[in-house]
């Protein structure tokens, strides 16, 4: 008697159980949604950013390698004028430039917080960092366009406006970011190196260089990389001081765009479907098949440079 | 008997208020191999750093007495640390070598002083690790990352890796206590050729490795050396009650 209501009590399904489904329903149906909508997002762009080129007939060629941007008119040769090139190189300009001089800021910065003085590392680190990131990009571009710019046209000459500056306003936007992740893989690196260094009969700064920053490598590597796809995706501040001419930068200071300079700006401008708004999209296009490219390049560092425990 | 290599002489050291070491008397005499036994949180570990200065990167610790290596105070302010560790090397209980490959594992101390000369580092490199008994397992692998290899073969990277720089004295930490017991023995017998050239200083747990492997056994207890004497006295008929206690493994 007693075993049976215990067998058939084993046998129903418990309330726990219940919610257990329950719980486990509700979030596969919440990443399901995620999965659609972050699917739907690239099929649509990428339907849209390739009928330029299939509905509108633009040659690849013309789009990745003319100079001419001003979409609905033809070049002096006769193409039509949606090269793109000048915006590409503006977004791969300016995203270099500051990763290249972020960099080297960034590693000082986080060997001096971890391996240098930990202590006041730690006091300032944070909250700076929150606080730099924190910051809307409308306000770094309006700073930028009442210093920076006027810094750089008394100082280099021109009007200010280029990619000189573009670079000066991204650097402070991505520093934060490449400083964070490198202090994190600073100090992923195992004390028990460290100590074999120095017993070894390394100095400090031995150590430092030729452990401590060899073995968080692929950890920096990452942090420069996410620093770059964040400035290679950042609109509004670029936009107020880079000066916004679709034309080949001849020099750092000259008036440039980039691929979200020219998006931002022309995007209310045109009309769905015409030949304006799908040149658009495909500046769109290009500019997520570079962020998923960006990601790609965190996995694969990730996965090359893992410690192995 | 030869002179002592190391001495300590009324070692004392604190960390922060907690005094770990009460003043300790040790010679170490050169080409043995002594062995450091006690039980858990005795000092042992303590006192082998105190040997190349690797308590000085602790916060809060403060060092009274003398250690002497040759005639030489290691703790007067002329003496150089990085002299200082070349000479008196250090294996860790834990195999620790870099995430780096086999070669530049063992080049490593001697690039760092300012070796270039390729054909001499390969010589070292091949030389080393066949003190180490380890080449034979790596030498077709020199290249590759020193953690791929087993934990006993990284301890004998490591091993090989201070012996690169040609130090007089090796302090040992435990150095097989992560290992299995045929790693251990392929590194007691390493330890057993290395001390024809070396002076050898090893902590460890393992009361019948101290009696197979040293000349002269140093009993800890807390923070204080009981007994100091040849292994084979220590292990068969010490002076002291407590030691004799310990080995017989009465307690510990
Ligand atoms: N870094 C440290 N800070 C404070 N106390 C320590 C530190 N390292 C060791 N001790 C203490 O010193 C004593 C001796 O430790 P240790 O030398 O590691 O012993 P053993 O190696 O013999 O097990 C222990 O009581 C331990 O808790
Ligand atoms: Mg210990």
């Amino acid at each position: 008697m007693q075993n049976q209501k215990l067998a058939k009590q084993l046998m129903k399904k418990s309330k726990t159980a219940r919610y257990e489904r329950f719980g486990h329903l509700l979030s596969l149906s919440a990443l399901l949604l995620i999965m659609a909508i972050v699917l739907g997002i690239i099929v649509f762009v990428a339907t849209k950013g390739l009928s330029t080129f299939f509905n509108d007939h633009i040659s690849f060629k013309d789009f990745f390698t003319g100079t001419l941007w001003n979409p609905g008119t033809k070049t002096p040769s006769g193409h039509q004028a949606v090269g793109a090139l000048p915006m590409i190189v503006g977004s791969f300009l300016v995203t270099i430039l500051a990763a290249v001089v972020s960099t080297p800021f960034a590693i000082g910065t986080a060997v001096y917080m971890t391996e240098i003085s930990p202590k006041r590392g730690a006091k300032i680190l944070q909250p700076v960092t929150e606080l730099l990131v924190g910051i809307p990009s409308v306000v770094y571009g309006f700073i930028g366009l009442s210093v920076v710019v006027p810094f750089v046209r008394n100082t280099f000459g021109g009007s200010g406006f280029g990619i000189l500056s573009g670079t000066f306003v991204l650097f402070v936007m991505i520093l934060p970011t490449i400083v964070s992740m490198t202090v994190d893989s600073l100090k992923s690196v195992p004390k028990y190196y460290r100590q074999a260094s120095l017993a070894l009969g390394a100095t400090k700064w031995q150590t430092i260089w030729k452990v401590v920053l060899r073995a968080a490598t692929p950890g920096i590597l990452t942090a420069v990389v996410f620093g770059m796809a964040r400035a290679f995706g950042e609109a509004l501040a670029v936009q107020m001081v880079i000066g916004n001419a679709a034309l080949m930068p001849h020099n750092l200071v000259s008036p440039a765009s980039t691929l979200t300079s020219v998006l931002t700006a022309g995007m209310g401008n045109t009309v769905m479907g015409s030949l304006q708004n799908d040149a658009l999209w495909s500046l769109a296009l290009v500019l997520l098949v570079m962020s998923l490219f960006f990601n790609l390049l965190v996995h694969f560092i990730g996965r090359k440079g893992a410690f192995k425990k | 008997m030869s002179d002592p290599i190391i001495t300590a002489d009324n070692l004392d050291l604190y960390y922060g208020d907690f005094q770990a070491l009460h003043g300790i008397h040790l010679d170490f005499e050169p080409h043995q191999i002594s062995a450091l036994i006690g039980p858990s949180g005795c000092g042992k570990s303590t006192f082998l750093r105190c040997l190349n200065r690797m308590n000085d990167m602790i916060d809060g610790v403060t060092i009274t007495g003398m250690v002497k290596f040759h005639d030489q105070n290691i703790y007067s302010p002329q003496t150089n640390l990085v002299d200082l560790r070349k000479e008196i090397g250090m294996v860790f209980q834990q195999p620790n070598p870099f995430p780096f490959s086999v070669y530049d594992n063992i080049t490593y101390g001697l690039r760092i002083a300012g070796v270039r000369d390729k054909q001499k580092l390969d010589e070292i490199v091949e030389r080393s690790l066949k003190q180490a008994a380890v080449w034979d397992e790596v030498k077709d692998n020199l290249y590759d990352n020193a953690l791929s290899f087993s934990g006993g073969q990284q301890q004998r990277i490591c091993i090989a890796r201070v012996l690169a720089v040609s130090p007089s004295v090796i302090l040992m930490d435990e150095p097989t206590s992560a290992l299995d017991p045929i790693s251990s023995a392929k590194i007691e017998n390493t330890l057993l050729e290395l001390k024809k050239e070396y002076t050898i200083i090893i902590v460890t747990h393992n009361l019948q490795q101290a009696s197979r492997i040293s000349d002269k056994t140093a009993f800890f207890m807390e923070g204080r050396v009981v007994e100091y004497d040849d292994t084979s006295k220590m292990f068969v008929n010490p002076d002291n009650k407590q030691t004799e206690d310990y080995v017989s493994g009465r307690f510990g």
